[in-house]
Protein backbone atom coordinates (compact mmCIF):
# COMPACT_ATOMS: atom_id res chain seq x y z
CA UNK A 1 0.00 0.00 0.00
CA UNK A 2 1.29 3.44 -0.87
CA UNK A 3 2.15 5.75 1.96
CA UNK A 4 -0.25 8.69 2.05
CA UNK A 5 1.02 11.99 3.38
CA UNK A 6 -1.21 14.92 4.08
CA UNK A 7 -0.25 17.84 1.90
CA UNK A 8 -0.33 21.45 3.07
CA UNK A 9 0.13 24.77 1.30
CA UNK A 10 3.36 26.63 2.00
CA UNK A 11 5.12 29.47 0.25
CA UNK A 12 8.79 30.29 -0.23
CA UNK A 13 9.50 33.96 -1.02
CA UNK A 14 5.88 34.38 -2.13
CA UNK A 15 5.75 31.36 -4.46
CA UNK A 16 3.26 28.61 -3.54
CA UNK A 17 4.44 25.04 -3.04
CA UNK A 18 3.12 21.82 -1.57
CA UNK A 19 4.55 20.70 1.77
CA UNK A 20 4.05 17.49 3.71
CA UNK A 21 3.27 17.39 7.41
CA UNK A 22 6.30 16.15 9.30
CA UNK A 23 8.98 17.34 6.92
CA UNK A 24 11.30 20.20 7.76
CA UNK A 25 11.28 23.57 6.04
CA UNK A 26 14.69 22.70 4.54
CA UNK A 27 13.57 19.32 3.19
CA UNK A 28 10.42 20.86 1.75
CA UNK A 29 12.42 23.63 0.07
CA UNK A 30 14.95 21.19 -1.42
CA UNK A 31 12.23 18.83 -2.66
CA UNK A 32 10.63 21.79 -4.44
CA UNK A 33 13.91 22.99 -5.92
CA UNK A 34 14.19 26.08 -3.68
CA UNK A 35 17.79 26.83 -2.69
CA UNK A 36 18.35 27.27 1.04
CA UNK A 37 22.05 27.52 1.96
CA UNK A 38 23.12 25.08 4.70
CA UNK A 39 26.30 23.53 6.10
CA UNK A 40 25.82 21.20 9.07
CA UNK A 41 22.65 19.54 7.76
CA UNK A 42 23.09 16.25 5.94
CA UNK A 43 20.22 14.10 4.68
CA UNK A 44 20.43 10.72 6.39
CA UNK A 45 21.79 12.06 9.70
CA UNK A 46 20.01 13.54 12.71
CA UNK A 47 19.36 17.28 12.72
CA UNK A 48 21.95 19.36 14.57
CA UNK A 49 20.88 22.93 13.79
CA UNK A 50 24.26 24.26 14.83
CA UNK A 51 25.68 26.21 11.90
CA UNK A 52 22.74 28.60 11.54
CA UNK A 53 23.43 29.13 7.83
CA UNK A 54 19.95 27.85 6.92
CA UNK A 55 18.06 30.45 8.96
CA UNK A 56 14.81 31.64 7.37
CA UNK A 57 12.10 34.12 8.27
CA UNK A 58 8.59 32.90 8.89
CA UNK A 59 5.73 35.38 8.60
CA UNK A 60 4.59 36.97 11.85
CA UNK A 61 7.43 35.36 13.77
CA UNK A 62 10.12 37.88 14.70
CA UNK A 63 12.69 35.18 15.42
CA UNK A 64 14.84 33.62 12.72
CA UNK A 65 14.34 29.87 12.45
CA UNK A 66 16.82 27.23 11.30
CA UNK A 67 15.10 25.65 8.28
CA UNK A 68 16.60 22.24 9.09
CA UNK A 69 15.05 22.12 12.57
CA UNK A 70 11.68 23.76 11.85
CA UNK A 71 8.69 21.69 10.80
CA UNK A 72 6.44 22.67 7.97
CA UNK A 73 2.98 23.84 8.99
CA UNK A 74 -0.12 24.60 6.94
CA UNK A 75 -0.07 27.98 5.16
CA UNK A 76 3.43 28.74 6.35
CA UNK A 77 4.95 31.76 4.61
CA UNK A 78 8.71 31.27 4.50
CA UNK A 79 11.19 33.91 3.40
CA UNK A 80 14.60 32.63 2.28
CA UNK A 81 16.13 35.65 0.56
CA UNK A 82 15.82 38.90 2.50
CA UNK A 83 18.49 41.56 3.18
CA UNK A 84 18.48 40.60 6.87
CA UNK A 85 19.00 36.88 6.17
CA UNK A 86 21.69 37.58 3.60
CA UNK A 87 23.52 39.77 6.13
CA UNK A 88 23.32 37.13 8.87
CA UNK A 89 24.46 34.28 6.63
CA UNK A 90 27.41 36.31 5.42
CA UNK A 91 28.36 37.26 8.97
CA UNK A 92 28.20 33.62 10.11
CA UNK A 93 30.46 32.58 7.24
CA UNK A 94 32.92 35.37 8.01
CA UNK A 95 33.04 34.20 11.63
CA UNK A 96 33.71 30.62 10.51
CA UNK A 97 36.55 31.77 8.24
CA UNK A 98 37.97 34.03 10.97
CA UNK A 99 37.84 31.34 13.66
CA UNK A 100 40.00 28.62 12.07
CA UNK A 101 42.84 28.68 9.55
CA UNK A 102 41.06 28.26 6.22
CA UNK A 103 43.71 28.70 3.55
CA UNK A 104 41.92 27.58 0.38
CA UNK A 105 45.05 27.85 -1.77
CA UNK A 106 46.84 25.05 0.10
CA UNK A 107 43.83 22.91 1.06
CA UNK A 108 43.21 19.33 -0.09
CA UNK A 109 39.57 20.27 -0.74
CA UNK A 110 40.24 23.43 -2.76
CA UNK A 111 37.57 23.62 -5.46
CA UNK A 112 35.48 20.83 -3.85
CA UNK A 113 34.69 22.40 -0.49
CA UNK A 114 31.22 23.13 0.85
CA UNK A 115 32.49 26.03 2.96
CA UNK A 116 34.17 27.60 -0.08
CA UNK A 117 30.99 27.04 -2.14
CA UNK A 118 28.89 28.57 0.63
CA UNK A 119 31.05 31.73 0.59
CA UNK A 120 30.35 32.04 -3.15
CA UNK A 121 26.62 31.37 -2.70
CA UNK A 122 26.25 33.85 0.16
CA UNK A 123 28.34 36.60 -1.42
CA UNK A 124 31.28 36.66 1.02
CA UNK A 125 34.13 38.43 -0.77
CA UNK A 126 36.20 39.24 2.34
CA UNK A 127 36.16 38.79 6.11
CA UNK A 128 35.51 41.89 8.21
CA UNK A 129 36.44 40.26 11.53
CA UNK A 130 39.96 39.77 12.88
CA UNK A 131 41.43 36.38 12.03
CA UNK A 132 42.02 34.42 15.23
CA UNK A 133 44.92 32.40 13.74
CA UNK A 134 44.78 29.63 16.36
CA UNK A 135 47.68 27.19 16.68
CA UNK A 136 46.16 23.75 16.08
CA UNK A 137 48.11 20.54 15.64
CA UNK A 138 47.29 18.20 12.77
CA UNK A 139 46.55 14.57 13.70
CA UNK A 140 48.19 12.39 11.04
CA UNK A 141 48.52 9.33 13.29
CA UNK A 142 45.90 7.27 11.44
CA UNK A 143 47.34 5.09 8.66
CA UNK A 144 44.54 5.92 6.20
CA UNK A 145 43.22 9.36 7.12
CA UNK A 146 44.34 12.80 8.29
CA UNK A 147 42.51 15.18 10.61
CA UNK A 148 43.39 18.87 10.26
CA UNK A 149 41.57 20.85 12.98
CA UNK A 150 42.57 24.12 11.28
CA UNK A 151 39.89 23.43 8.67
CA UNK A 152 37.20 22.13 11.06
CA UNK A 153 33.99 24.16 11.45
CA UNK A 154 32.50 21.92 14.19
CA UNK A 155 29.51 20.94 12.05
CA UNK A 156 29.50 17.52 13.84
CA UNK A 157 28.62 15.59 10.68
CA UNK A 158 31.49 13.19 11.44
CA UNK A 159 30.37 12.80 15.07
CA UNK A 160 26.82 12.02 13.96
CA UNK A 161 27.68 9.65 11.12
CA UNK A 162 30.10 7.67 13.29
CA UNK A 163 27.52 7.34 16.05
CA UNK A 164 24.31 6.95 14.05
CA UNK A 165 25.34 5.05 10.94
CA UNK A 166 28.57 3.24 11.79
CA UNK A 167 27.66 2.80 15.48
CA UNK A 168 31.24 3.33 16.67
CA UNK A 169 31.07 6.85 18.20
CA UNK A 170 34.80 7.46 17.82
CA UNK A 171 34.32 11.22 17.49
CA UNK A 172 32.95 13.85 19.79
CA UNK A 173 33.42 17.54 20.52
CA UNK A 174 35.65 18.16 23.53
CA UNK A 175 36.36 21.33 25.52
CA UNK A 176 34.44 24.61 25.42
CA UNK A 177 34.23 27.97 23.67
CA UNK A 178 37.16 28.75 21.41
CA UNK A 179 38.94 25.66 22.79
CA UNK A 180 36.20 23.36 21.46
CA UNK A 181 37.55 20.82 19.02
CA UNK A 182 36.93 17.39 17.62
CA UNK A 183 38.35 14.59 19.80
CA UNK A 184 38.96 10.90 19.16
CA UNK A 185 37.58 8.78 21.99
CA UNK A 186 38.84 10.38 25.24
CA UNK A 187 41.09 12.85 23.36
CA UNK A 188 43.80 10.50 22.13
CA UNK A 189 45.55 10.33 18.72
CA UNK A 190 43.24 8.93 16.03
CA UNK A 191 45.78 6.24 15.13
CA UNK A 192 45.58 4.83 18.67
CA UNK A 193 41.79 4.55 18.62
CA UNK A 194 40.52 1.00 19.23
CA UNK A 195 36.91 1.85 18.37
CA UNK A 196 37.63 3.29 14.87
CA UNK A 197 36.65 0.73 12.24
CA UNK A 198 38.51 2.57 9.43
CA UNK A 199 35.17 2.77 7.55
CA UNK A 200 35.82 6.34 6.32
CA UNK A 201 32.26 7.62 6.69
CA UNK A 202 33.50 10.63 8.69
CA UNK A 203 35.84 11.48 5.82
CA UNK A 204 33.03 11.05 3.28
CA UNK A 205 30.76 13.57 5.01
CA UNK A 206 33.28 16.28 5.98
CA UNK A 207 32.21 19.53 4.27
CA UNK A 208 35.75 20.97 4.28
CA UNK A 209 39.29 19.59 3.98
CA UNK A 210 39.43 18.83 7.71
CA UNK A 211 39.06 15.06 7.30
CA UNK A 212 40.84 13.69 4.26
CA UNK A 213 42.54 10.64 2.85
CA UNK A 214 46.22 10.36 3.73
CA UNK A 215 48.54 11.53 0.97
CA UNK A 216 46.15 13.84 -0.90
CA UNK A 217 47.70 17.03 -2.29
CA UNK A 218 46.05 20.42 -2.90
CA UNK A 219 42.60 20.09 -4.46
CA UNK A 220 42.83 16.28 -4.67
CA UNK A 221 40.29 15.42 -1.97
CA UNK A 222 36.74 14.61 -2.98
CA UNK A 223 34.17 13.91 -0.31
CA UNK A 224 30.99 11.88 -0.85
CA UNK A 225 28.31 13.08 1.58
CA UNK A 226 25.52 11.62 -0.60
CA UNK A 227 26.87 8.16 0.28
CA UNK A 228 25.35 8.53 3.74
CA UNK A 229 21.93 9.25 2.31
CA UNK A 230 22.19 6.08 0.18
CA UNK A 231 23.13 4.08 3.28
CA UNK A 232 20.35 5.58 5.39
CA UNK A 233 17.71 4.95 2.72
CA UNK A 234 18.88 1.37 2.18
CA UNK A 235 18.87 0.72 5.92
CA UNK A 236 15.35 2.10 6.34
CA UNK A 237 14.16 -0.15 3.54
CA UNK A 238 15.92 -3.15 5.11
CA UNK A 239 17.79 -3.86 1.87
CA UNK A 240 20.47 -5.90 3.65
CA UNK A 241 18.09 -8.25 5.44
CA UNK A 242 17.59 -11.88 4.40
CA UNK A 243 14.09 -12.66 3.15
CA UNK A 244 11.81 -13.04 6.15
CA UNK A 245 14.33 -11.51 8.59
CA UNK A 246 12.99 -8.83 10.93
CA UNK A 247 14.65 -5.42 11.18
CA UNK B 1 39.49 60.68 -24.49
CA UNK B 2 41.59 60.89 -21.36
CA UNK B 3 43.50 57.69 -20.58
CA UNK B 4 42.56 55.98 -17.30
CA UNK B 5 45.45 55.84 -14.83
CA UNK B 6 45.75 52.27 -13.50
CA UNK B 7 48.43 50.97 -11.12
CA UNK B 8 49.29 47.57 -9.68
CA UNK B 9 51.46 46.90 -6.64
CA UNK B 10 53.08 43.89 -5.02
CA UNK B 11 53.22 43.50 -1.22
CA UNK B 12 53.65 40.19 0.64
CA UNK B 13 52.73 37.73 -2.10
CA UNK B 14 54.33 35.38 -4.60
CA UNK B 15 53.66 37.58 -7.70
CA UNK B 16 51.30 34.86 -8.98
CA UNK B 17 48.53 37.45 -9.27
CA UNK B 18 50.76 39.50 -11.57
CA UNK B 19 51.53 36.36 -13.60
CA UNK B 20 47.77 35.94 -13.96
CA UNK B 21 47.54 39.63 -14.97
CA UNK B 22 49.99 38.87 -17.80
CA UNK B 23 47.81 35.88 -18.70
CA UNK B 24 45.27 38.35 -20.07
CA UNK B 25 47.49 38.06 -23.16
CA UNK B 26 46.39 40.11 -26.18
CA UNK B 27 43.73 41.93 -24.19
CA UNK B 28 46.66 43.81 -22.62
CA UNK B 29 47.02 45.64 -25.96
CA UNK B 30 43.37 46.73 -25.76
CA UNK B 31 43.95 47.79 -22.17
CA UNK B 32 46.97 49.85 -23.21
CA UNK B 33 44.77 51.76 -25.68
CA UNK B 34 42.42 53.03 -22.98
CA UNK B 35 44.61 53.05 -19.86
CA UNK B 36 48.13 53.91 -18.76
CA UNK B 37 49.79 51.52 -16.32
CA UNK B 38 51.43 54.25 -14.28
CA UNK B 39 53.01 52.03 -11.61
CA UNK B 40 53.58 48.26 -11.44
CA UNK B 41 56.25 45.68 -10.61
CA UNK B 42 56.18 44.91 -14.35
CA UNK B 43 56.80 48.60 -15.28
CA UNK B 44 60.01 50.39 -14.33
CA UNK B 45 58.60 53.20 -12.19
CA UNK B 46 60.41 54.03 -8.93
CA UNK B 47 57.94 56.36 -7.18
CA UNK B 48 54.24 55.77 -6.77
CA UNK B 49 52.61 58.58 -8.81
CA UNK B 50 49.78 60.88 -7.75
CA UNK B 51 46.28 61.05 -9.18
CA UNK B 52 45.81 57.33 -9.90
CA UNK B 53 42.30 56.19 -10.81
CA UNK B 54 42.53 52.64 -9.49
CA UNK B 55 45.27 50.49 -7.93
CA UNK B 56 45.23 46.71 -7.74
CA UNK B 57 47.29 45.56 -4.75
CA UNK B 58 48.61 42.01 -4.64
CA UNK B 59 49.87 40.48 -1.38
CA UNK B 60 49.26 40.75 2.33
CA UNK B 61 50.76 43.36 4.64
CA UNK B 62 53.65 41.49 6.23
CA UNK B 63 56.46 44.04 6.80
CA UNK B 64 57.03 47.76 7.37
CA UNK B 65 57.64 48.50 3.68
CA UNK B 66 54.28 46.91 2.77
CA UNK B 67 52.54 49.05 5.36
CA UNK B 68 54.19 52.27 4.15
CA UNK B 69 53.47 51.55 0.46
CA UNK B 70 49.85 50.58 1.19
CA UNK B 71 49.27 53.91 2.97
CA UNK B 72 50.98 55.88 0.21
CA UNK B 73 48.85 54.12 -2.44
CA UNK B 74 45.65 54.86 -0.52
CA UNK B 75 46.54 58.54 -0.39
CA UNK B 76 47.20 58.71 -4.11
CA UNK B 77 44.49 56.45 -5.56
CA UNK B 78 40.80 57.10 -6.01
CA UNK B 79 40.03 53.35 -5.81
CA UNK B 80 42.04 50.59 -4.14
CA UNK B 81 41.33 46.94 -4.88
CA UNK B 82 42.56 43.90 -2.96
CA UNK B 83 44.00 41.79 -5.74
CA UNK B 84 44.12 38.06 -4.94
CA UNK B 85 43.72 35.96 -1.81
CA UNK B 86 46.81 37.24 0.05
CA UNK B 87 45.57 40.82 -0.09
CA UNK B 88 41.99 39.74 0.67
CA UNK B 89 42.58 37.19 3.46
CA UNK B 90 46.31 37.03 4.26
CA UNK B 91 46.31 33.54 2.69
CA UNK B 92 49.66 31.70 2.51
CA UNK B 93 51.57 34.79 3.66
CA UNK B 94 49.55 34.79 6.90
CA UNK B 95 50.27 31.14 7.67
CA UNK B 96 53.02 32.35 10.00
CA UNK B 97 50.45 34.05 12.24
CA UNK B 98 49.57 31.01 14.41
CA UNK B 99 53.29 30.60 15.19
CA UNK B 100 53.45 34.00 16.89
CA UNK B 101 56.61 36.09 17.36
CA UNK B 102 58.27 36.72 13.95
CA UNK B 103 61.73 36.79 15.57
CA UNK B 104 61.26 33.22 16.75
CA UNK B 105 60.26 32.24 13.20
CA UNK B 106 63.34 33.96 11.71
CA UNK B 107 65.46 32.18 14.33
CA UNK B 108 64.14 28.73 13.37
CA UNK B 109 64.34 29.40 9.62
CA UNK B 110 67.70 31.19 9.37
CA UNK B 111 69.65 30.00 12.43
CA UNK B 112 68.34 26.70 13.76
CA UNK B 113 67.45 24.97 10.48
CA UNK B 114 70.47 25.59 8.19
CA UNK B 115 73.55 23.39 8.51
CA UNK B 116 76.03 26.28 8.97
CA UNK B 117 76.54 30.03 9.08
CA UNK B 118 72.97 30.79 9.96
CA UNK B 119 72.16 34.39 10.81
CA UNK B 120 69.02 36.48 10.94
CA UNK B 121 69.00 39.01 8.06
CA UNK B 122 69.70 42.38 9.63
CA UNK B 123 70.16 45.37 7.34
CA UNK B 124 68.18 48.37 8.57
CA UNK B 125 66.86 50.47 5.69
CA UNK B 126 67.35 47.59 3.24
CA UNK B 127 65.61 44.54 4.67
CA UNK B 128 62.28 45.73 6.15
CA UNK B 129 61.28 44.48 9.59
CA UNK B 130 58.43 41.98 9.78
CA UNK B 131 55.21 43.13 11.43
CA UNK B 132 54.09 41.12 14.50
CA UNK B 133 51.17 39.78 12.48
CA UNK B 134 50.43 39.45 8.75
CA UNK B 135 47.28 41.43 7.93
CA UNK B 136 44.83 41.50 5.02
CA UNK B 137 44.99 44.82 3.17
CA UNK B 138 41.59 46.05 4.40
CA UNK B 139 42.86 45.86 8.00
CA UNK B 140 45.37 48.66 7.34
CA UNK B 141 43.75 50.84 4.67
CA UNK B 142 40.26 51.36 3.26
CA UNK B 143 39.63 48.98 0.36
CA UNK B 144 36.92 49.63 -2.24
CA UNK B 145 36.59 46.19 -3.82
CA UNK B 146 37.94 42.65 -3.62
CA UNK B 147 39.17 40.29 -6.34
CA UNK B 148 39.69 36.92 -4.60
CA UNK B 149 41.51 33.95 -6.12
CA UNK B 150 44.90 32.31 -5.76
CA UNK B 151 45.62 33.63 -8.26
CA UNK B 152 42.48 35.30 -9.63
CA UNK B 153 41.98 33.79 -13.11
CA UNK B 154 42.85 36.15 -16.00
CA UNK B 155 39.20 36.50 -17.08
CA UNK B 156 38.26 37.56 -13.55
CA UNK B 157 40.94 40.28 -13.60
CA UNK B 158 39.78 41.37 -17.03
CA UNK B 159 36.14 41.57 -15.86
CA UNK B 160 37.29 43.70 -12.90
CA UNK B 161 39.29 46.06 -15.13
CA UNK B 162 36.48 46.33 -17.68
CA UNK B 163 34.10 47.31 -14.88
CA UNK B 164 36.57 49.92 -13.58
CA UNK B 165 37.00 51.38 -17.07
CA UNK B 166 33.22 51.72 -17.28
CA UNK B 167 33.29 53.57 -13.97
CA UNK B 168 31.70 50.86 -11.81
CA UNK B 169 33.08 48.49 -9.17
CA UNK B 170 33.99 44.92 -10.24
CA UNK B 171 31.39 42.13 -9.98
CA UNK B 172 31.16 40.80 -6.41
CA UNK B 173 28.69 37.96 -6.88
CA UNK B 174 28.91 34.33 -7.93
CA UNK B 175 32.13 32.78 -9.22
CA UNK B 176 33.80 36.20 -9.34
CA UNK B 177 34.42 35.93 -5.59
CA UNK B 178 35.63 32.32 -5.26
CA UNK B 179 38.65 31.94 -2.99
CA UNK B 180 41.52 29.55 -3.73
Amino acid sequence: MRETRSAVHVSFDGVEYEGYAGESVLQCARRNGVTVPSLCFLEGLSVWGGCRICVVEIAEDHRLRPACATQIAADMEVKVETPRLRAYRKAILELLFAEGNHVCAVCVSNGKCELQDMAVLCGMDHVRYDYQSPLREIDASHPKYVFDPNRCILCTRCVRVCDEIEGAHVWDIGFRGEEAHLVTEMNKPWGESLSCTWCGKCVAVCPTGSLAYEGRAIGEMEHDPAMIQRLAVARNRGEWLYPGEEQ
Amino acid sequence: MKQARIATAWLGGCSGCHMSFLDMDEWLFELAEVADIVYSPIADVKEFPSDVDATLIEGAVTNEDNLELAREIRGKSRLVLSFGDCAVTGNVTAMRNPLGDPLQILQSVYVDAPDRDGQIPDAPGIVPALLPEVLPLHKVIRVDAFIPGCPPPADRIRAALEALLEGVLPPNRGEAIRFG
